[in-house]
């Protein structure tokens, strides 16, 4: 115990803090960019990164244990809250997903991003692992619960993330091909379903992106606007503040969810090579964490969590891309915005604190 | 909870955990290269796709028009300009009630509701972020007014723009015309990219006819644009070239005194000189505003101006048809010399009428009690009905249509504008295709003292009349001496355009009919004596009185003024000086009465100014 390391003394995990602060500085030079080069923008975000970070920290000096106990605490209190949520949010842009808690507003989803792998993880942990049927089935219950909450709001970029955090950790707890397969079947065979529920605007975006040219100034404007900024920029990019698609407003989106686009614009294919590899080496981290955890709730979570940070980079770049349709879902510590940087920032706190918190047992 | 055979499932677990983790990193492998390869085709290989699409994007071409070139009178006075006008602007996205703004502003300027439904429509066509005008044309009282309240009107401002502007209105209208807004059929035909920022295009008379010279090369910015379609910067510029400024042949001081001698009565008076067909009067009775049809004519106005019967719109120099009368005999006269049918000398019997043989129908002179023996000067300078009945008789049709056509009757004169009329000379082959009759003895007689069929416009009896003054040299009458550049002065002279020479075979013919239209002023019983006293220069002329058949312009008329629609047109041609001709006239006042009541005295005006003006004669 005496010859523990000044991060595990301080429960930080440079390497991961390192390439989080990474992200950062790029997200704020592509925000001042984006922005119009509104530097208070700049200001803001920098200060909700400042909370996230806050936020990191604190949950990182919480043993695993400690956050294993408080899963399906804050699985329930996420769960009433998206009930709540159908009869007393606010509206914001056509779906009801804010509680207004008067201080601040604040988003049930966003808790369920953490709390479904949190509770899925610890319910997995305890149990003999590749996990039986049955428990599939009772670990699919409760990620289908909020995921169906969330999708009913509607908010089927967060359902999207809040599905694959759990599954992500169902995968890594070794469920079987079998099943694994038996369910992508059933999935694909509920997807007509699926279409008969999706509200207009998300058939829209479906069919968009099938044929953004269909709708160029509708529903295929921010598929083309982004494709027009990333191929334009070229392998060298035009140069930082020099992006015309976004200065000129062409590109909707552009400090939030299409980031991505003026980045590639300014930054060129270069900069994406090397965005990909900060990500790359924030996911090799996570996953080392994961393998080197010292309990299956660890492992479990903390894969998970990397495994669904993942699924954001992956769903935004492709969305911006036009090779998925389009979800409301930011890149992630690039995108302006401080509801998901909390989360994400917590998410990374929960690793920190299952790497850090190892114990050494010297025989 | 950690029991003895959880450590042996851990080691298993955990090992299952990390073969998950390693299946899930490639997995996360193949999705990255997935994206970079997407990002790669993007960048990469559609890189000039989408930086072609990006272009177009935000860089727009708009055009500059260019400006007109001006149009100045041959004494260097300002004909048709381009003025500076002042327009009240709204931009309705820097407004949050337009409604309420408008209110406001009707308490500093008048604002008509027809300003405001004008506003309404172009508002639509406009986006947001562009001026739409509220009223135009706004005088130097409400442009000071607005100023000074400016500051409660953000989003309201007062622009600058050029508007074609004719100073002398309807004085020399018909002979400059005007420019309107582009319509439907000029686009038709007409360079759609030199015109791409052009509003309006000459509609007629000089400003339709020089409209090349006139228009000048459109310019053009590259501007950059946002998604809004709102100018953010300029990226290159090509200057347009301004329009040519023209210089007119028309002196306007003699357009002045000829205008003033007409009294305001319905008429055409052209001068011309016949050394260069330079049109140095040009005067159509009553004009009207061209100004008015600049920005389009209400319709009022213009339902106005079409039922007006004075017919203010028809260009009466060029497209008034009126029978010749008695100022086509010297052509008659010296159509008959020609062709040897008479000699100067020889003498008809005037008993005051005049009958074919073997027909009772008696053709009537002018004067009851007949001239006595006429000769061809005596005929002219008395203008004798009977002489030139005998003579057009003898010569038959052909040879009369032959004669006269040498002197442009029957033709359009070719003067630079359009819409000219050629009037008729009729003939034997005319009469069969257009009446579907044989040609009549008895038309070739009335023919000969100018009536029957023949109409002329003004434009050809003083083409006709140059061509006399010149002894047979034909030129083409012309408004447009040259142009001139109003970036570098370079001044470029059009050459004027002679025509062929009247056929006479013995240049003698042409002294004895010009010293007989000599003595129509200054001889002794001349028809226009009158005219002609203290002249302190000779000039030769010929009246004329057409009887009222044609310019069907007054099929509704009111009692009251029968008797004035009625009266004969009174007819003039005339040149000076005799010796070394200067200036040829042709004056028709229309219902005006005899020609050398009416028209004599104004071509007499007329001269006396011009000989004054150019040092012919001393003044004062």
């Amino acid at each position: 115990m005496e010859e523990r390391s000044l991060g595990q003394r301080l429960h930080i995990d440079f390497p991961l803090l390192l390439g989080i602060l990474v992200l950062c500085v790029i997200g704020l030079v592509v925000i001042y960019s984006a922005g119009g080069q509104d530097i208070n923008l700049v200001y803001r975000q920098a200060v909700k990164l400042l909370i996230a970070l806050v936020g990191m920290f604190v949950v990182a000096q919480l043993p695993p244990a400690e956050i294993a106990r408080w899963s399906y605490k804050l699985y329930l209190v996420g769960i009433i809250l998206l009930i709540v949520v159908i009869f007393y949010g606010d509206v914001g842009k056509g779906a009801q997903r804010w509680l207004d808690l008067k201080v601040f507003r604040f988003q049930p989803s966003e808790l369920m991003k953490l709390s479904v792998p949190m509770m899925v993880a610890y319910y997995l942990s305890d149990k003999t692992l590749p996990p039986r049927f049955l428990r599939v089935l009772s670990v699919c219950a409760m990620i289908a619960i909020p995921v169906l909450l969330i999708a009913k709001q509607p908010d089927l970029g967060t359902a999207l993330l809040v599905a694959a955090a759990g599954f992500s950790v169902l995968f890594i707890a070794g469920i079987s091909w079998r099943l694994l397969s038996s369910m992508g079947i059933l999935a694909a065979a509920g997807a007509p379903l699926l279409w008969y529920f999706m509200h207009d605007y998300q058939k829209r975006r479906v069919l968009t992106f099938l044929n953004p040219e269909n709708d160029p100034l509708g529903a295929g404007y921010h598929t083309i606007q982004a494709k027009i900024a990333i191929g334009s920029g070229g392998f060298y990019g035009k140069g930082w503040l020099n992006g015309t698609q976004s200065h000129l407003e062409f590109l909707p989106e552009r400090s939030t969810d299409f980031i991505f686009a003026v980045f590639c614009e300014e930054f060129g294919m270069l900069g994406v090579l090397l965005l990909i590899c900060v990500y790359l080496f924030i996911i090799s981290r996570g996953l080392y964490i994961a393998i080197n955890a010292q309990h299956t709730f660890g492992r479990l979570l903390a894969s998970g969590l990397t495994l669904t940070f993942f699924v954001y980079i992956f769903v935004n770049m492709g969305m911006v891309t036009g090779q998925l349709p389009v979800v409301g879902v930011p890149l992630p510590l690039v995108s302006h915005g401080g509801t998901s940087m909390v989360t994400l920032m917590i998410g990374f706190g929960i690793i920190m604190a299952i790497h850090t918190h190892r114990r050494f047992l010297s025989f | 909870m950690a029991k003895e055979f959880n450590l042996k499932n851990q080691d298993h677990e955990s090992s299952l955990v990390a073969r998950r983790v390693y299946f899930s990193a490639v997995i996360i492998l193949l999705l990255i290269i997935m994206i970079i390869s997407r990002v790669f085709y993007l960048t990469v290989l559609q890189h000039e796709h989408y930086t072609t699409l990006s272009l177009s994007n935000r860089v727009k071409i708009t055009p500059i028009p260019p400006i007109r070139g001006l149009i100045y009178s041959r004494d260097g006075v300002i004909l048709a300009e381009n003025k500076p006008t002042f327009s009240l602007e709204i931009i309705p996205e820097q407004i949050k009630d337009v409604d309420e703004t408008i209110a406001q502003l009707k308490k500093i300027i008048t604002i008509e509701d027809s300003d405001i439904e004008r506003f309404k429509k172009a508002r639509k066509k406009k986006r947001r972020f562009e001026n739409v005008s509220l009223r135009l044309n706004l005088n130097k009282e409400e442009v000071a007014l607005f100023a000074v309240n400016r500051h409660r009107f953000p989003g309201v401002d007062v622009v600058a723009g050029l508007n074609r502007y004719y100073p002398l209105a309807e004085k020399l209208v018909h002979a400059i015309g005007y420019v309107a807004r582009i319509d439907e059929d000029d686009v038709k035909n007409l360079d759609e990219s030199n015109y791409s920022g052009t509003t309006h295009i000459g509609k007629l008379g000089i400003e339709k006819s020089y409209e090349s010279f006139l228009h000048g090369d459109v310019g053009f910015q590259q501007v950059e644009v946002n998604a809004q379609g709102r100018v953010i910067r300029v990226l290159d510029r090509t200057a347009p070239k301004p329009g040519k400024n023209l210089h007119l042949t028309i002196d306007l001081s003699l357009q002045q005194i000829a205008i003033d001698a007409l009294e305001g009565r319905r008429g055409a008076i052209v001068a011309m000189d016949p050394r260069n067909g330079d049109v140095l009067t040009f005067v159509s009775s009553p004009g009207y505003d061209p100004n008015k049809f600049v920005n389009g004519i209400d319709s009022k106005s213009y339902k106005a101006l079409l039922s007006s019967t004075d017919k203010p719109l028809i260009n009466r120099v060029i497209q008034g048809k009126y029978p010749p009368g008695s100022t086509l005999k010297p052509f008659m006269g010296l159509v008959g010399l020609e062709n040897g049918v008479r000699a100067f000398s020889d003498e008809t019997w005037c008993p005051g009428w005049f009958s074919l043989k073997g027909y009772e129908h008696r053709y009537r002179d002018w004067k009851k009690q007949g001239h006595g023996h006429t000769n061809l000067h005596k005929a002219i300078m008395q203008s004798c009905d009977v002489y030139f009945y005998s003579l057009a008789y003898e010569l038959g049709i052909d040879r009369i249509y032959d004669g006269l056509s040498q002197f442009g009757f029957g033709q359009v004169t070719g003067i630079d504008i359009g819409g000219e009329s050629s009037a008729l000379l009729p003939s034997k082959s005319w009469k069969r295709g257009a009446i579907g009759q044989a040609w009549f003895p008895g038309e070739t007689l009335i023919l000969g003292i100018g009536q029957g069929y023949a109409l002329s416009t003004p434009m050809q009896l003083a083409k006709a009349t140059a061509t006399l003054a010149n002894k047979g040299q034909v030129i083409r009458p012309r408004l447009v001496s040259s142009t001139s550049n109003s970036i570098t002065n370079e001044v470029n002279s059009l050459p004027s355009i002679t025509g062929h020479k009247v056929g006479i075979s013995n240049g003698s013919y042409w002294d004895e009919i010009i010293s007989s239209m000599k003595d129509v002023v200054h001889g002794v019983g001349g028809t226009a004596w009158r005219t002609g006293l203290n002249a302190e220069y000779n000039f030769a002329g010929k009246t004329g009185t057409a009887q009222v058949i044609g310019i069907a312009q007054d099929k509704e008329y009111n009692k009251e003024d029968i008797a004035e629609k009625f009266q004969d047109h009174a007819l003039f041609i005339a040149f000076a000086p005799v010796e070394a001709p200067r200036i040829a006239i042709a004056i028709i006042v229309e219902n005006g009465g005899g020609g050398s009541k009416t028209a004599a005295p104004i071509a007499r005006k007329m001269f006396d100014h011009y000989m004054k003006n150019r040092d012919l004669i001393s003044k004062g």
